[in-house]
């Protein structure tokens, strides 16, 4: 664990709050083991080297690259390796995100090496790296070792707390790598943004329904109440397989795996699958009309009622301490 | 158009967890495994290409032998042949990528599809390990495609949007919920499914890239504070988020 690569996550040369939370894990690592540690980014700006400083990073590389103008993960993840040979780098630390989550196990496929993804947790016995990760979309939890010298981890995001350490000074460096037409064989050549809706994997709050609204004309009393809240919507596989809401609302095992601060099931049973996605939220309010209902198990506080009553009333209710 | 779909077995999404007995693995008993659910996106699209284009459509898995369960129930969908890469012992991903990839090199399929992610381990590492090994384009976590000549377009979910992919034929894909509606296989091709080929392969074994060292519970305490529906009821629910849990 000499030598470590964080991938700091940029969007049109601006890094993302991901990119934080990998510092402060590879500070972590240094702290612990002495290494050294190099952000790594993509085409970046170079202001981003003065916000990583504040979260303990001391170098820099920046790999430049026309070819890179469009993301590859493909074509990425050569220039990472590339870096890495130059550095000798042995530890990778990339977010657990849609770009980190196809990078990350490219690199453990070129460096020969074992890759944990979506890490919540890492710590150390003597030189055995006890690394932590969700099974099962959160019913369970494993505890990994990685036996290749060369190691790789994927750190799922919001969970890895940031926190400012700055660094004295940031050394610099531009990285041209040495890429072809043949690595950017695959290429993204235009991105959408779900306008004006909140995505439940970032939102801090999250009210979903489930079978229990009856029809999918009933959701703007959910829409209202996650609107008082600047919430996300979500939704339980019942109503998303029903056709009511898109599949990117639906939270469970076969769908998104959330933890908001404080998450509202309205006429959600608790299918195991369903609870499996939402169960680490650090607050669950539920309300049902059936009082055996096994959401209730797992809530802080539960409503048992009509959620046509309740919901339009919790809405007043929050809308006048919000004033 | 040759099509190859690496699937996967895993417990149902019914499934209640528990710790087995060497602490490492879930307990097995009364679990019901199942075809990985986004496995059957995979195979739907596969399909679908299939009876478009012609050619054939083979279902790989690497696992022991109650893998061929599994395989079945690819070949009810309507996955022309299958292959099962048998392994007994422990294995990881990079075992399960070697494999499929050596397979893969020697059928040169026109496409590669599998589920975005197996709903056991969900680390959704197999394609990019594909793509590396095979050395071919890939998109993943894909909900729409469309393929013309050997141009691909490839609509795949990231936070908060879409984003468009381009690439060529031959690559890999890998499939999200909502790319199609999966067909349910009727008892007639259940039956015939069973009369079907499974090639069966001796996987090459490799040491172990990681290890599972211990298996728990997640374990969190509620308050189960519990109130009727009552005015005074939503109003001390309201109090509660705002002044004790302080989330609103």
């Amino acid at each position: 664990m000499k030598t470590i690569f964080a991938y700091l996550d940029s969007v049109n040369g601006t890094i993302k709050r991901t990119a934080f939370e990998i510092a402060t894990a590879a500070a972590k690592l240094k702290a612990e083991k002495g290494s050294e540690v190099f952000a790594i980014a993509v085409n970046a700006d170079n202001s981003i080297a003065e916000q990583v400083k504040e979260y303990g990073i001391e170098n820099f590389i920046n790999i430049k690259s026309d070819l890179l103008a469009k993301f590859s993960s493909q074509a990425t993840a050569e220039a990472i390796f590339q870096a890495a040979q130059e550095k000798g780098a042995d530890v990778f630390l990339f977010p657990a995100t849609s770009a980190g989550l196809e990078l990350a196990p490219r690199i453990s496929a070129k460096m020969k090496a074992g890759y944990i993804a979506d890490v919540i947790d890492f710590k150390f016995d003597g030189d055995t790296m006890l690394i932590k990760k969700p099974v099962y979309a959160g019913k369970a939890i494993i505890t990994n070792k990685i036996n290749t010298e060369v190691k790789v981890l994927s750190l799922r995001p919001n969970v890895f707390t940031a926190v400012k350490n700055p660094a004295g000074s940031v050394n610099f460096v531009d990285f041209t790598p040495n890429l072809n037409n043949e690595n950017v064989k695959a290429f993204v050549s235009n991105t959408f943004k779900n306008e004006g809706k909140l995505d439940v994997k970032e939102a801090d709050i999250i009210v979903s329904g489930g079978r229990g609204m009856k029809d999918a004309d009933q959701f703007g009393i959910i829409e209202d109440l996650a609107g008082t809240l600047g919430a996300a919507v979500g939704a339980s596989r019942a109503v998303v397989d029903a056709g009511w809401r898109p599949h990117g609302e639906q939270v469970g095992q076969t769908g998104k795996t959330v933890s908001p601060t404080l998450y509202i099931a309205c006429g959600i049973s608790g299918a195991i699958q369903h609870l499996a996605g939402m169960s680490t939220s650090k607050f669950i309010l539920a309300v049902n009309k059936d009082k055996d209902a096994p959401i209730f198990k797992v809530s802080d506080f539960g409503i048992v009622g009509d959620l046509f009553d309740v919901v339009p009333k919790l809405n007043e209710g929050i809308k006048k301490i919000k004033g | 158009m040759n099509i190859l779909v690496a699937i996967s077995r895993v417990p149902d999404t019914t499934t209640k967890i528990l710790v087995g007995s060497n602490g490492r693995n879930i307990d097995t008993n009364n679990v019901k495994f199942i075809l990985n659910p986004y496995d059957e996106f995979a195979l739907e699209e596969a399909i679908q290409l299939k009876e478009k284009n012609g050619g054939k459509v083979i279902a790989i898995t690497v696992g022991p032998a109650q893998a061929q369960e599994t395989l079945r129930s690819a070949l009810a969908m309507g996955a022309d042949e299958a292959v099962h890469c048998k392994i007994e012992s422990e294995f990881d991903s990079n075992t399960v990528a070697v494999n499929i990839a050596d397979y893969a090199k020697r059928m040169n399929p026109d496409i590669i599809f599998m589920g975005k992610q197996s709903i056991d381990f969900d680390s959704l590492q197999l394609p990019s390990l594909l793509s590396e090994h095979l050395n071919l384009p890939l998109a993943t976590i894909v909900t729409k495609l469309t393929i013309e000549g050997t141009s691909v377009k490839a609509e795949r979910e990231i936070e908060g949007g879409k984003e468009l992919v381009e690439t060529s034929l031959p690559c890999i894909i890998s499939a999200q919920k909502g790319l199609n509606d999966p067909r349910y296989p009727k008892l007639p091709d259940i039956m015939k499914a069973k009369k079907k080929p499974i090639e069966e392969i001796e996987a090459t074994t490799s040491d172990l890239f990681v290890e599972v060292v211990g298996m728990e519970l997640p374990s969190k305490t509620r308050l189960n504070k519990m109130f009727g529906s009552e005015d005074a009821d939503i109003n001390e629910v309201v109090r509660l988020l705002h002044e004790e849990a302080k989330v609103i």
